[in-house]
């Protein structure tokens, strides 16, 4: 085989960092045993910590980077040390070079001190949570894996004990906070501790340098220091930390006679520089040294040696402007080398598989579930009724999927019969087909190890513990008295599973209407684990059709929530016809929409008639929607509405309908299934039964306009793939002909140097052609290696 | 019958006509019903009929293998002749995957039975063959294959005959005379006629198969081996250490199979005559066309190379013929040969086969082979299918399909494809809705074992249902049959595929690479079509290819140009789960074919506070978002 060639730039990406705290501050990078760090160590102070082996030469360039950052990193207190590692060496944190597995431990810490939000909604609420409190650093980023997402960790490391950091990547919540400069990262701090009255927003201030990590540091830092210090020294001999930064001073001179004042305007201008310039107010009474008369702004510039200057100033804006103008911040370059030019393809945007990835190194407690294998499956499923989750060891989807599962072992922990076992069909390949599983994941439940019932609802916990739940009971639950079903019918028999399904139903059967009860009976398993489902065929079942008025063969309906037990006639309905009833039954009339119940009401394939609300749903409303249901005008619509409260995902569905929140509450008609259109109830009208009647109808009578369509397929590729195809047209290409190999090569590398020159004009925009090129002069050797022994593969 | 009938209609003077007509009538099915029938008939007990045998048993046809031998394997019984298989017995991976192991077990055959896997038979890396043929012997007796044993089929014809699947049927006679008649014939009778070069004093020369496998014989002697094959260093290795020298004659030059990837090119494992060849002993390698040689033996009995064409010029006594050093007194095969070996391998037994049967051989380059098409189906006889090792002129120093880690696959995709021919059964396929994608391709790039060793030949195939919201996966198709896809396999190929196949990078490999250079190996997944090590590529068409474009496909591509292509960059542990190195940039493949997004979220992302759930695919709820 080949060997497998390492490039530095991916091992630079997983590099450690770790902060840990440290106490000693060298100017250096101080290379020290993992004995003498960690002897080191303190509370209290940060510090950045490299652990390699002694003799890697691989880390090179990352040390070299590690070194230049030193001194910049120590000015915010960070202490950095390379720690060597040597071949004997046990401590827990060095560890061979390609696992560095103590160091993912340390990141996947640090995920935790930041919160990932996708809503305005979200980001509210922790706004309002803090206020008074803490301070918020929000930051969005693209995506996931970019330079800025891992700068903004690697600030969260240090800082976020301090700040609440807050990252996303959503555009919409970046643009709904007024940025439409999605193509870049951008980071927020919130200034919400000193926010007391909670109707206030938090005061907010955009980082306007590139986020790198130096330059978060250096923000936050201008952000915790006092945001206008009052001095009455030499403006000459003023330090503060602003000046380390390399961030100008701007005195505002200032008397006794107009202090309030000035110190109003002063805030009012240092709210505006900062993170700019720091904004002292100089009392002019009790300073020794001169200052011009009329001056009312000093000035003084980072560098040393630069004199102050001394300024008359009109206003605010001026004054403003005159240090935006001057204000140079050194711009200090991290190591970005290929991840500038790269459209980066190689930024993993699926949240499933980030998360796992994320999570990678964290350990799972699996002994909770049973690993079952070839050897031991049968032997299994058959002594215990069991739930198999199949899954691949390599599949997002799968691992995020085993989290849950293993919570769900936790819940039920003791409580369940039920064992909770994993095939990895990555191991057990044949088994998974056996047992007909051809995708991830899939979670089977065996009862005495036959006809396995599919799991197929939500992969989450909630769900799935429904299903184990619901699956306790046999389906359909064999009644034998007419007491019994009864306290069936009441919920008494099943107290603890109603909760679980808000509707228990039960055939009524005659004892001798075999084919009817067969036919209930396969519905009944069909439904197992989704729904109660009883059956009741003594003698004296007479006495419950007469009570609820029910002809044989029947089914009575229980609707737990609403008191309600009703009855459908069954003749002659066939297993399949039976489901769709018992389906239909178990769907609301006029139910909250959440993530999770919409597929289903989708399914019904009509359009949906939404009520918007910002919380509880208007008693009124309901009351209205519930007639025209009553009175079958809402027949060919899914009526509905949605929280907005518990699905803070509304607020953008009704963004992508009006370009502007609109109003609620608001109803809305959406045409998923054909067209698209959406339609607005007038906002004017109240929702009454008659004034939605009337719009209905002229809906109907296509009188209405509607206010959008929705593109048929929004689903695009997130990002192009590789164009290997024209990758290799283009090295073709540049091969025509090849007779005469010596002429050829020469001919090929002017063309390459030709080529490559043309291509760096297009370098942003075509960087993998560069790539190609850098490439290309390899396989060109071999091409003519081959040609001259093409003959001698033909003979034999 | 109708005949009979019609005349009976016409009255008495009909009658004469019925009787005149019966012993007509009669005859024919009286000459065809005589030979027992069976659907398929299957050549030869050896791996690849067996292999045969054992889907057509599992599928429940009608079907008898003929043997000769009385025991399966008979082949391996006498061949290598120094016992030791050069096919890899590895018994461990690391891993527990069956699948993923078969590509690593080079011996064992197909079947449903885990007990019939060669690691229980051998614990050498390099087994006996004599383990090989137990082996043969216990997979048709485990599985009862109907086998009929001692058969000898001499002569094979055909008979036309409109009623029959292909329009005629193949009518076997075994050595007592005793016909047999088949509706498909199956033919994995392998290659067993030992090639012979005639020049003059071949006589002289003794054949692998039956020359001495004891040292002692060669204890001291001049040796000169004809042939550069695997059989030819086997024969060397043996000797290597017991002669006073071994010369090896070839036509060609040396081809190591560590350098081509072609397991039929010399094994590291047989090398051993290289290695003493270029550390300056007195063994070595030589080039020249054995046709125009010639092999004089003198009165002491030893031999001496010459020239035919200095045989031709004079007509004298064995002593006085003219020799190369006779003029060129530095000639290289100068020395007197105690003995010459012939280890020039075998070819197919065309002998058995009727004329009508159209059963000719595979061209210049590959005259051992019996001309077939990708479909392995013979190009003379529709119905008559070659098998196993002979049928390796369709993958011929490409692939694996002569060897029997190869040809086991080829023999199920025979057998799809007689499935659904015959039997209305359609190749069989799994259904998944399109958010399954990119995860059916890695699980079958990751443990397929079928795609990896028939690399290049056969290949995975996704269809695509209508607006490509889900998908059919098939196994193993022989892919230069693409073009015929929907009438092989039954399944409708309208709304675009994908087809799965491994391959090399096309300049790595060569009987005189460096394949070990410096640098050979690709990182970054944006270099992954410059891979050299076996990765898998994925081709996507927008349309099912024709026969032309297939045919007539880029010099160097293994299927017609698609719409797009992708690599998944090689992988030093041939494992391609790394979900940023291999996963992420295959979906962006697949999404920016389909034009569209097969992310996976949570819904978490939607709902505050909820456990995470995990919408995959198209939920419905994203798309008003």
């Amino acid at each position: 085989m080949m060997s497998s060639s390492f490039n530095i730039f991916r091992v630079g990406i997983s590099v450690v960092i770790m902060c840990i705290f440290y106490k000693s501050a060298v100017d250096s990078l101080s290379e020290l045993s993992p004995q003498k760090y960690f002897s080191t160590l303190q509370p209290g102070k940060a510090s950045l910590a490299y652990f390699c082996q002694a003799d890697s030469p691989r880390t090179s360039i990352f040390l070299e980077e590690l070194n230049e950052a030193i001194t910049p990193l120590q000015d915010y207190g960070i202490s950095v040390a390379k720690v060597n590692c040597v071949k004997e060496e046990t401590s827990r944190y060095c560890g061979k070079e390609e696992d560095l597995m103590k160091a993912y431990l340390f990141s996947a810490l640090l995920f935790n001190e930041v919160k990932y939000i996708t809503t305005l909604e979200d980001l509210q609420n922790i706004e309002n949570a803090l206020k008074g409190k803490a301070n918020i650093a929000f930051s969005y980023v693209r995506a996931i894996g970019t330079p800025e997402h891992r700068a903004v960790m690697e600030a969260a490391f240090v800082y976020g004990t301090t700040y609440q950091f807050v990252l996303t990547t959503e555009t919409a919540l970046l643009e709904s906070i007024g940025n439409e400069d999605i193509e870049n990262a951008h980071l927020y701090f919130f200034h919400c501790k000193q926010v007391l009255d909670l109707t206030l927003q938090c005061r907010r201030t955009l980082m306007e340098q590139p986020l790198t990590t130096l330059n978060i540091h250096q923000f936050i830092k201008t952000m915790e220091a006092p945001l206008l210090t009052e001095v009455t020294e030499d403006p000459q001999q003023v330090s503060t930390v602003h000046l380390q930064l390399g961030l100008p001073l701007v005195f505002i001179v200032s008397q006794q006679a107009t202090y309030e004042a000035d110190r109003r305007t002063a805030e009012w201008v240092a709210w505006r520089l900062l993170g700019k310039a720091g904004v002292l107010l100089l009392l002019r009474d009790s300073l020794e040294v001169d200052i011009p008369q009329h001056s009312n702004v000093i000035f003084r510039r980072a560098e040393e040696g630069v004199p102050v200057e001394f300024l008359v100033l009109d206003d605010i804006d001026s004054l403003i402007s005159h240090v935006e103008s001057n204000v140079h911040i050194e711009e200090i370059q991290e190591d970005e080398d290929e991840d500038t030019k790269s459209p980066n393809m190689d930024v993993q945007d699926d949240e499933v598989a980030e998360t796992v990835y994320r999570d990678r190194k964290r350990p799972l407690p699996l002994e909770l579930t049973v690993e079952l294998t070839e050897e031991t499956f049968n032997t299994t499923v058959v002594a215990s009724d069991s739930i198999v989750l199949f899954y691949a060891g390599w599949q997002a989807v799968s691992m995020a999927f085993l989290q849950s599962y293993i919570d769900l072992a936790i819940k039920l922990k003791g409580t369940s019969t039920m064992l909770l076992t994993r095939v990895n069909c990555a191991d057990w390949s044949d088994l998974c087909t056996k047992q007909n599983v051809t995708e991830f994941p899939v979670v089977k439940m065996y009862k005495e190890g036959k006809n396995p019932v599919s799991y197929v609802g939500m992969l989450g916990t909630e769900d799935l513990l429904k299903f184990i739940q619901l699956s306790r009971i046999s389906c359909p639950v064999n009644i034998t008295s007419v007491q019994e079903a009864e306290e069936y019918l009441s919920g008494e028999l099943y107290k603890d599973l109603i909760s679980y399904s808000s509707v228990s139903v039960l055939g009524l059967f005659s004892p001798n209407m075999t084919t009817a009860k067969e036919d209930f009976t396969e519905a009944g398993n069909y439904l197992k684990g989704y729904a109660i489902t009883g059956i009741y065929s003594e003698e004296d079942v007479l006495i419950l059709s007469d009570k609820y008025a029910a002809t044989l063969p029947a089914l009575l309906l229980s609707r737990h929530k609403e008191g309600k037990i009703e009855s459908i006639p069954l003749a002659n309905s066939h297993a399949q016809d039976i489901i769709q009833i018992i389906t239909n039954a178990l769907l609301e009339t006029f139910p909250e929409i959440t993530v999770e119940n919409l597929p289903i009401y989708l399914r019904l394939q009509k359009p949906l008639l939404i009520l918007f609300s910002d919380g509880s749903i208007n008693p009124q409303y309901k009351k209205a929607i519930l007639m025209l249901v009553k009175e079958k005008h809402l027949d060919s619509l899914t009526p509905c509405w949605l929280n907005l409260k518990n699905t803070p995902v509304g607020r953008g569905i009704l963004q992508s309908y009006f370009d502007t929140m609109p109003p609620l509450p608001l109803l809305v008609v959406v045409n998923l299934h054909s067209g698209g259109q959406v339609f607005a109830f007038p906002s004017d009208q109240a929702i009454t039964e008659q004034n939605l009647l009337l719009w209905l109808k002229k809906l109907e009578a296509g009188l209405e306009n509607h206010i959008t369509i929705l593109p048929a397929q929004e689903w695009k590729p997130p990002l192009p793939a590789y164009d290997f195809l024209s990758m290799m047209d283009a090295a073709a290409s540049q091969h025509p002909t090849r007779k005469d190999p010596e002429c050829t090569k020469e001919m090929d590398v002017q063309e390459n140097d030709k080529k490559q020159h043309e291509d760096k004009s297009a370098i942003i925009k075509e960087p993998i052609e560069t790539l190609r090129i850098k490439h290309w002069n390899r396989s060109n050797w071999f091409k003519e290696g081959e040609k001259s022994f093409r003959h001698d593969n033909k003979e034999l | 019958m109708r005949l009979a009938a019609a005349a009976r209609l016409w009255g008495p003077p009909g009658l004469l006509l019925t009787f005149a007509l019966h012993p007509a009538l009669c005859l024919r099915p009286a000459r065809t019903a005589a030979p027992p029938h069976r659907d398929y008939c299957v050549l030869g007990a050896g791996p690849a009929g067996l292999q045969m045998a054992y889907f057509l048993q599992r599928a429940g046809r009608d079907y008898a293998v003929f043997e000769r031998a009385p025991r399966p394997g008979s082949f391996f019984a006498r061949y290598p002749r120094h016992r030791r298989l050069i096919s890899i017995n590895k018994r461990h991976t690391g891993k527990a995957n069956a699948e993923f192991n078969l590509r690593h077990d080079w011996n064992s055959l197909l079947s449903h039975d885990p007990q019939l896997l060669f690691r229980h038979y051998s614990r050498a890396y390099f087994p006996d063959a004599g383990d090989m043929v137990r082996y043969l012997g216990d997979f048709a007796d485990r599985l009862r294959l109907r086998v009929l044993y001692n058969t000898t089929i001499a002569h094979v014809t055909l008979d036309k005959d409109r009623q029959a699947w292909n329009g005629h049927y193949f009518i076997l006679t075994d050595q007592t005379g005793q016909a047999h008649r088949c509706s498909v014939l199956l033919v994995a009778t392998g290659l067993w006629v030992p090639n012979q070069v005639d020049f003059p004093g071949s006589e002289h020369v003794e054949g692998y198969e039956s020359v001495s496998v004891d040292p002692k014989d060669f204890e001291g002697q001049n040796v000169l081996i004809l042939g550069r094959g695997n059989s030819a260093f086997e024969t060397a290795e043996n000797i290597l250490g017991v002669t006073n020298f071994i010369h090896m004659l070839s036509r060609s030059r040396v081809r190591l199979s560590w350098a081509t990837h072609y397991v039929g090119d010399l094994r590291a494992i047989n090398n051993g005559l290289l290695d003493t060849y270029q550390l300056k002993s007195l063994d070595g390698l030589l080039e020249s066309d054995l046709t125009d040689l010639a092999v004089v033996k003198d009165h002491e009995g030893k031999f001496h190379i010459t020239l035919k064409f200095f045989l031709e010029e004079s007509n004298q006594s064995a002593d006085a013929i003219t020799l190369p050093q006779d003029d060129n007194d530095n000639f290289a095969m100068r020395v007197a040969y105690d003995r010459v070996i012939r280890c020039l391998g075998w070819k197919f037994d065309f002998s058995i086969f009727n004329k009508s049967l159209r059963l000719s051989s595979s061209g210049e380059f590959s005259k051992k082979y019996p001309l077939v098409k990708a479909s392995y189906e013979s190009k003379g006889s529709r119905g008559l299918f070659v098998l196993g090792t002979a049928s390796h002129s369709v993958d011929y120093r490409k692939s694996a399909g002569g060897f029997i880690h190869g040809f086991r696959y080829t023999v199920r995709a025979v057998h799809r494809l007689l499935e659904h021919r015959h039997h209305h059964v359609p190749w069989p396929s799994t259904e998944h809705p399109i958010s399954q994608l990119t995860n059916s391709i890695v699980r079958r790039v990751n443990e397929a074992s079928g795609l990896y060793q028939m690399f290049s030949v056969l290949a995975d195939v996704i269809l695509l249902k209508e607006n490509a919201t889900a998908f059919e996966y098939l196994e193993e198709f022989p892919m230069q049959m693409l073009a015929q896809l929907e009438t092989i396999t039954g399944r409708k190929a309208q709304h675009g595929l994908f087809v799965i196949n491994m391959e090399y990078g096309r300049n790595f490999s060569g009987p005189d690479k460096d394949v070990f250079f410096y640098d050979r190996s690709v990182g970054h997944t944006e270099d992954a079509w410059q891979s050299n090590f076996l990765h898998p590529v994925i081709y996507y068409y927008r349309h099912l290819p024709t026969e032309q474009e297939v045919r007539f496909r880029p010099a160097d591509w293994a299927l017609p140009r698609p719409t797009a292509i992708h690599h998944i960059v090689e992988d030093f542990l041939t494992d391609w789960t790394a979900p940023v190195g291999h996963i992420l940039p295959l979906r962006r493949f697949l999404e920016n074919c389909l034009d569209t997004d097969l992310r996976s979220f949570y819904a978490e992302a939607m709902k505050v506070g909820a456990a995470p759930l995990i919408i995959t695919g198209l939920a419905a709820v994203t798309r008003q978002k």
